[in-house]
């Protein structure tokens, strides 16, 4: 296990260098101009030449490049133009904002559409199938800040339910001691409940607003994944002899049928990551992907490659995790690894 | 008999809702089973000898349900019992062994764990001794090393083993029925005859009552005391096993009992007796046949005939590559060996970090050094049991597969040392072509039968613009005895024999010298095996082939081949002319072979 490991990390290191070189270049090729957008509207030729050599763009490509590999090679991310803060520190405090909420928000929709799915599966052409039909396209038919919209609109202004959709934690609470950044575990780490309510209340809506729209892409693949598993030749072994419906649909074949859901999982899990801005927008969320909006509309280089590469060694990390759950979940995997 | 029967079907019918109306696969069908008893219910596909095994056990699928009719099972009415009592039933007093072994255990569990989840289920054992339970269970089906193969997983077993934990599983909770469904097609012979032999001793050890249910009549007969015939959903007809295969009584069996390989018959005897057989036909004329489909080819060489010695081009184009004379064979094959790395064996990087070199050598040989050529005309069988390396052979004379090491020549030129991937190019491709094991996997569902068989054609005949190819698909089409009017259908729209039609016409399509047959006939019902069987012999003496045929099944080798291979381990065991192996086998594994087929007791 620890050798496949190894190897898949070994494997991963020439992906990861393209991803490098091909987002710096990425982003010397956007229009825009750093140089200009910082000397500001007002500034002369001279001024914005001095910005541009200060920021040493005035260098060729292969310089540029080479000064940004050193750097990174000391795990230097580069500085913000726009924040002045340094990419490496703000990415470590937005980075668990985003995965928090994320990871939160695909939980809550494991627990709905995994059942749903195999309901529908059970019971192809019934009301319960006809309902998770329904209801996944309507969830993934929706764009998120609608749905994040409504949810506000009813949950904190007509109800009062929720919370003032303000970032991570009301202003009267303090964040609790970082230590996995997630606000939830680290309140508990500290035996605060009520940060712990207060983060909680803070993150129900925004994951409600992304389990919605990931929904459908696991119902469905539950369910088609299901109908397949349960028209197979061991399933009806299983009934033929006489195990219980509950031990035929979830041990022998939910197991078998779960291969392609955790596959699907992964994908939406790297997904919603980096693309849940608009949820990020609606709730005032500090995230990662937010951030590297506004870095890229400023043509602010360094945060956007850092945000790029970031998201490139996550997906590395990621698809790990779900070969290993392959081998968990699937005994003829763990062989050919 | 004046018991209550342990099994008592009466006026059963079973119905299918499908997209196009209910279909009734099953119709007015009795039967009874007396405790103890074995009954054979032996049929085609279609016959639903499988709808009213699942019928009994009440397990048909969705969209099936019992129409009419009684299933009665020890008294008690199957189609009125709670589906609480019937799951009770299944697995405890009835059971079922499956076709396809592999398939039918959870591919993710183990194999004890399944054993013990029944024997959980039906209170034969508490959680804390279901294991002790599971691997008794695994060793009364004389699995050994029944401890550790309870920690195995099906797809680290063979396929008889896999059907020995199902019969483990049927059996577990001692039920007073078994219904075997096809529990050996797909398996070796020898196989077959071990697992049979296993299921009567354990079932006739404890009194049990077996239904088996298979499509070979030979089979049949030979391990079950009644045999009940079925056709589209009837019952024809009912007899002692002894006696059915003396004196048949209906036609339809007397046509099953003629189209089933045997020795001693021709590939001629297969076929039905009205079917004509004397219509004169010229050689290399085209073989017009009627539209009916599965008709017989009017013209059939025997087996005794000697290999063409006179290596006549059928067409111009025959010559041109440098046939070395009449003095060399075909296909010649030298040493041949085929090499691959052994499962689990440290590769790339992993060999670098190895410690120590690992005691079994990396490499597995599943062709190790054989020798064997094929004459102009003549048809080779090249037989053996799964895993003995014949297909490898075959893949690698295709030129499929890369050799590791050894000699193939074709026709005067070493075909051996052009690699697999380059070899599709060259004008040599259209000269050796396959039929396919599966008529239905090999063809490809969104093509037309037609574009199916125009495929070679296009890809390395002269096409020659579209009506010149069609009329060339109408002509193969002819030959190989397809309706011309199912040349727009797809593979999903045609029945088995036809599908093998048009794999054989795509074969024939390039008019090749050399065709790699493998196992073609596997997936067809015995009459159109028949059939086919005639029809491969009939081009072959038209179109002046030769055919390396690859088969599991000795009675068929028989039937079609000049020549036979015998290979076990990757090695060549026995070769020589068919009837001389067959009737006086020299080596102990050929022996083997042959005494593990069926015999009906005559």
């Amino acid at each position: 296990m620890l050798a496949m490991i190894l190897k898949r990390l070994l494997v991963a290191i020439p992906s990861l260098i393209g991803v490098v070189i091909i987002t710096f270049l990425l982003t010397r090729a956007l229009p825009g101009d750093p140089a200009a957008y910082f000397a500001g509207p007002a500034a002369t030729q001279e001024a914005i030449a001095q910005v541009r050599a200060k920021l040493g763009l005035d260098q060729p490509l292969p310089t540029q490049f080479m000064r940004y590999a050193a750097d990174l090679a000391r795990g230097d991310l580069g500085t913000s133009l726009t924040t002045g803060q340094p990419v490496a520190t703000e990415i470590r405090n937005r980075l668990p904002a985003s995965a928090e909420l994320t990871l939160l928000g695909l939980i809550i929709s494991v627990l709905i559409a995994v059942p749903l799915g195999i309901l529908a599966a059970t019971r192809p052409g019934s009301l319960v199938d006809h309902a998770c039909r329904v209801l996944t396209t309507a969830g993934v038919s929706l764009p998120v800040f609608f749905t994040g919209l409504i949810l506000v609109y009813v949950f904190y202004y007509l109800l009062g339910f929720a919370p003032a959709p303000l970032g991570r934690l009301d202003v009267f609470f303090s964040a609790p001691e970082a230590i996995t950044g997630f606000y939830l575990l680290d309140s508990l780490i500290a035996r605060d409940l009520e940060t712990f309510r207060a983060a909680l209340a803070q993150l129900l809506l925004p994951a409600l607003t992304l389990a919605i729209f990931s929904l459908a892409p696991i119902a469905r693949m539950t369910r088609a994944s299901m109908l397949a598993v349960l028209a197979s030749d061991f399933v009806r072994t299983a009934r033929a002899n006489g195990l219980t419906p509950f031990t035929v649909v979830v041990t022998y074949a939910f197991r078998n049928a779960m291969l392609p859901v955790v596959t699907t999982l992964g994908m939406v899990f790297s997904f919603l990551l980096g693309a849940n801005v608009l949820v990020e927008k609606v709730f005032a969320w500090p995230g990662i992907g937010s951030y590297a909006v506004e870095a890229l509309i400023a043509s602010d280089f360094a945060p956007v490659q850092g945000f790029v590469l970031t998201m490139a060694a996550l997906y590395v990390a990621l698809n790990l995790v779900i070969d290993i759950l392959y081998g968990l979940i699937d005994p003829r995997v763990r062989i050919e690894a | 008999m004046s018991e209550v029967p342990l099994l008592d079907v009466r006026d059963l019918t079973v119905e299918f809702h499908t997209r196009r109306g209910t279909v009734r696969a099953v119709e007015h069908i009795d039967l009874t089973l007396a405790k103890g008893e074995t009954l054979a219910i032996v049929g085609e596909s279609g016959s639903g000898k499988s709808v009213t095994s699942y019928a009994v056990m009440r397990i048909l699928d969705r969209a099936g349900r019992i129409a009419e009719g009684s299933v009665r099972f020890t008294g008690l009415n199957v189609h009125d019992a709670t589906e609480e009592a019937m799951r009770d039933l299944r697995g405890r007093e009835m059971s079922m062994i499956f076709q396809n072994p592999r398939a039918a255990l959870n591919p993710i569990r183990k194999v004890g764990r399944q054993i013990a989840d029944i024997l959980v289920r039906h209170v034969q054992a508490a959680s804390n001794d279901a294991a002790e339970k599971a691997v008794e269970a695994l060793e009364q089906v004389r699995i050994a090393r029944p401890r550790e193969r309870y920690h195995a997983y099906p797809f680290e077993l063979s396929g008889g083993m896999c059907q020995r934990v199902v019969i483990a599983l049927a059996l577990a909770c001692r039920p007073q029925l078994l219904i075997a469904d096809e529990p050996t097609t797909g398996l070796d012979v020898t196989t077959q005859k071990a697992v049979m032999d296993l299921v009567v001793e354990l079932t006739r050890e404890r009194g049990m009552s077996t239904i088996l249910i298979t499509h070979d009549l030979g089979l049949a007969a030979a391990y079950c005391d009644r045999v009940v015939v079925m056709e589209k959903g009837h019952v024809v007809e009912t007899a002692d096993s002894k006696a059915i295969f003396k004196a048949p009584a209906h036609g339809y069996t007397k046509k099953l009992m003629r189209a089933t390989p045997r020795p001693g018959v021709t590939l001629r005897d297969l076929l039905p007796e009205d079917s004509p057989s004397t219509s004169p036909r010229l050689r290399g004329e085209v073989v017009a046949r009627s539209a009916a489909g599965e008709e017989a080819p009017p013209r059939i060489a025997t087996v005794e005939k000697a290999p063409h010695p006179d290596p006549l081009p059928a067409s111009g184009e025959r010559e041109k590559d440098g046939v070395g004379g009449e003095a060399e064979p075909l296909l010649v094959v030298e040493k041949l060996v085929k090499e691959y790395p052994r499962q689990g064996a440290p590769a790339g990087l992993k060999k670098l970090f190895a410690k120590r070199p690992s005691p079994e050598p990396d490499v597995f040989r599943a062709v190790d050094g054989i020798s064997f050529s094929v004459d102009r005309g003549e048809s080779v069988g090249l037989v053996g049991e799964s895993g003995c390396g014949k297909s490898t052979t075959s893949m690698m004379v295709m030129r499929l597969l890369d050799k590791t090491d050894g000699m193939i020549r074709f026709a005067g030129g070493d075909i051996g040392e052009i690699p697999a991937k380059n070899f599709a190019r060259l004008p040599a491709r259209s000269r050796i072509q396959m039929v396919f094991q599966d008529p239905t996997d090999s063809l490809n569902p969104r093509f037309t039968a037609a574009r199916a068989i125009a495929d070679p054609i296009l890809r390395l005949g002269e096409a020659g613009g579209r009506d010149a190819v069609r009329a060339r698909c109408e002509d193969l089409a002819r030959q190989v005895g397809l309706p011309i009017e199912l040349l727009d259908r797809f593979p999903h729209q045609l029945s088995g024999g036809q599908k093998a039609r048009v794999g054989i016409a795509r074969a024939i399509a390039l008019k090749p010298d050399l065709i790699i047959l493998d196992e073609p006939t596997a997936a067809l019902d015995v009459s159109v095996q028949a059939v086919v069987l005639n029809l491969l012999q009939d081009l072959k003496d038209t179109l002046r082939m030769s055919y390396l045929f690859v088969s599991h099944d000795l009675n068929v080798v028989r039937l079609l081949c000049n020549r036979v291979i015998v290979m076990r381990t990757g090695r060549i065991v026995e070769q020589g002319e068919t009837s001389r192996v067959l009737k006086a086998p020299e080596a102990d594994y050929t022996r083997d072979l042959l005494a593990a087929i069926p015999h009906p007791p005559l």
